[in-house]
């Protein structure tokens, strides 16, 4: 029988994180993503799994909390948003130098600085650049509803796993508070079930020790290792790339969003439609690895593109890259907190696309 | 006589634990990590726990120890190993976790990490090495460096009104209900290499227990960040840091064995 419940976003990734057979959560609280380890203390994680659920002293101790037990081969995750993600960089670098698996969520909310607990996407950049310092790249998933939040979990292990990768699921205010129904999926029993050649569980024997270190200090083999870590992010280009096409088809203009940003451009996209404006909406599942061959692709058959964030414009580089100059491409966007209507996105693609 | 007949087991006094790599302590000659490090070692074999054991190494000439002990490590960013280890012992309960920190990591950005580990008592041990200076980046003031210290960084000296006096983060952390035992070692002689060992044991033998968290800090030198011969540094040593930082175990099972 199928499970629906109507819950918070923010509770969807809570729960789906229990089921999803996750051994550790570490987490310190901010709004708006605060629900999450709430969520995993009222529910009883430990008491339904053996679920490991602990409040860190700050953003910096649960990241490398994840750090630590990533390194054993576990399933761990941790939560938080944007200032307190910002806080986490460092040791994100250290998880992806080292190559370990686990999952971040950011319910982004609005900056620079302490900006307001109210929604935003200008997390973009911090997410699909690296974000801390060093050449990497995190897998990065965005939600467009409480569905996709509880079902990104399970994904999102899978790939880190997959790839020995951090996977950060990039989600927002509006998405993270929001409730609407889910179809929750059946608890996956807590198993290690990849290769444990890597992990530090003891050195036994039969092995040699294992050392969980993104350190050399001799720039060759770094170079090497550097190399390696460009070859596996190029295999999630060619391999990892997921995106949703709403009537792009025939579509003479395309709206490139996502998150909930996307949410709102399918009603924009109704909108235009009715008018008889042929536009399509074209939302990236993975913002790392980005779809730019699908958006190079449709940049040879349609007039423009227009890149919906609640930033200033930052997702719009990478369409601007991926259609290399072929057509305009330009950016629209509520920010600071502000979330744009289907009618203020509408008015602006026709003051760009159509009235000029 | 020949050497075989000599080296034979019932001949045995001391042998260099199997659980030091082949690799040559790649510390500068006179520093105390070369031995910190053997005590370790030595102290994880004799109880057992080699297979069992995962060390957390931080940023500094500390990091330098999963080279030289033959167990399974993490890297640590600089400050985080507590938070790195309670991560690992959390999920791995039943293994026994320790971190071998130096003064710049646990007493200045890690200051957090460490009390707050410590706090919660965790049911880890950290080995907490304090040369009073950061070693690895060329011998900078460090929170532990004594009043009147001259390092790269406190050219003429730590002036006491605009850099603060020493961190006496042993003492601080030997207040927290979490912390089970706390000790203040050195390894500048043979008689304090022994102390030095039994405290470091009883540490691990506290976590072994499930009594809490351990804590040995050992009083070292840095000759190279200090500027003097290894014979002098330990003089130095003796003469002014054991004054600051007296030696001897601070709390034992729970209780304060000494008048802070």
């Amino acid at each position: 029988m199928k499970e629906f419940l109507l819950m918070k976003g923010n509770e969807a990734i809570a729960e789906a994180a229990i089921r999803a057979g996750a051994d550790a959560y570490f987490g310190y609280p901010i709004t708006p993503q605060s629900e999450i380890m709430e969520y995993l203390m009222t529910e009883k994680a430990t008491e339904r799994t053996g679920m490991v659920v602990l409040q860190a002293e700050s953003e910096l101790a649960a990241i490398n909390m994840v750090y630590g037990a990533a390194g054993t081969g576990k399933k761990v995750l941790t939560s938080s948003s944007s200032p307190g993600i910002s806080l986490m960089q460092e040791g994100i670098s250290y998880i992806a130098g080292a190559e370990l698996p686990c999952v971040i969520i950011n319910v982004v909310r609005a900056g620079p600085g302490l900006g307001t607990i109210q929604p935003s996407q200008a997390d973009y950049f911090q997410s699909v650049k690296g974000g801390g310092h060093g050449d990497y790249r995190l897998i990065v998933l965005a939600p467009s509803s409480v569905q996709e939040m509880a079902d990104f979990v399970p994904l999102a292990f899978d790939l880190a796993f997959k790839y020995r990768n951090p996977a950060l699921i990039l989600s927002d205010g509006v998405i993270g508070q929001m409730m609407e129904k889910v179809e929750l999926f059946k608890p996956i029993p807590r198993t290690e079930q990849f290769d444990q050649s890597w992990v530090i569980t003891g050195k036994t024997p039969d092995r040699k020790a294992n050392v969980i270190t993104s350190l050399d200090l001799e720039p060759l083999p770094m170079e090497k290792h550097n190399h390696h870590l460009q070859a596996k992010y190029k295999k999630m280009e060619d391999e990892e790339v997921r995106f949703e096409e709403i009537m792009c088809d025939d579509a003479d203009y395309i709206m490139v969003a996502y998150g909930s940003s996307a949410r709102i451009c399918s009603k924009a996209l109704q909108l235009a439609r009715a008018k008889g404006v042929k536009v399509g909406l074209l939302r990236p599942i993975t913002l790392f690895p980005f779809p730019k061959v699908r958006i190079a692709e449709l940049a040879q058959r349609v007039k423009g593109m227009l890149s919906v964030e609640l930033s200033a414009g930052q997702m719009v580089e990478d369409i601007r890259l991926a259609v290399n100059g072929k057509i305009p491409v330009e950016h629209y966007g509520r920010f600071g907190g502000m979330v744009h209507s289907p009618s203020e996105v509408l008015e602006a693609f026709e003051k760009i696309f159509i009235k000029n | 006589m020949e050497v075989k007949e000599i080296i034979r087991q019932e001949n045995m006094v001391y042998q260099r634990s199997s659980l030091l790599t082949s690799k040559p302590f790649s510390y500068c000659p006179g520093c105390g990590h070369g031995t910190s490090n053997r005590l370790v070692a030595e102290v994880i074999e004799e109880l057992g726990i080699q297979n069992d054991t995962i060390g957390v190494a931080p940023v500094g000439c500390s990091v330098l120890i999963y080279d030289f002990i033959d167990i399974d490590f993490s890297q640590a960013p600089h400050g985080r190993a507590p938070a790195v280890a309670t991560g690992i012992k959390r999920v791995l309960p039943e293994k026994v976790v320790f971190t071998y920190q130096g003064d710049g990591d646990l007493a200045a950005i890690g200051t957090s990490e460490t009390i707050h580990a410590c706090n919660r008592g965790e049911n880890i041990t950290i080995i907490f090495v304090n040369n009073g200076i950061y070693g690895m980046t060329g011998g900078q003031m460090a929170p532990t460096t004594l009043p009147g210290m001259k390092t790269s960084t406190s050219p003429y000296g730590r002036e006491v009104a605009t850099m603060g006096t020493p961190l006496k983060i042993t003492e601080m952390i030997a207040h927290l209900d979490g912390v089970n035992f706390v000790s203040r070692q050195a390894v500048h002689t043979p008689a304090a290499v022994r102390k030095a060992k039994k405290a470091i044991r009883a540490a691990f033998e506290c976590q072994i227990n499930k009594k809490g968290l351990g804590f040995v800090e050992i009083v070292s030198n840095c000759n190279s960040g200090w500027k003097m011969t290894p014979v002098k540094a330990n003089q130095w040593m003796e003469e002014n840091m054991f004054p600051f930082y007296p030696l001897g175990d601070i709390k034992v099972d729970g209780k304060l064995v000494k008048t802070l």
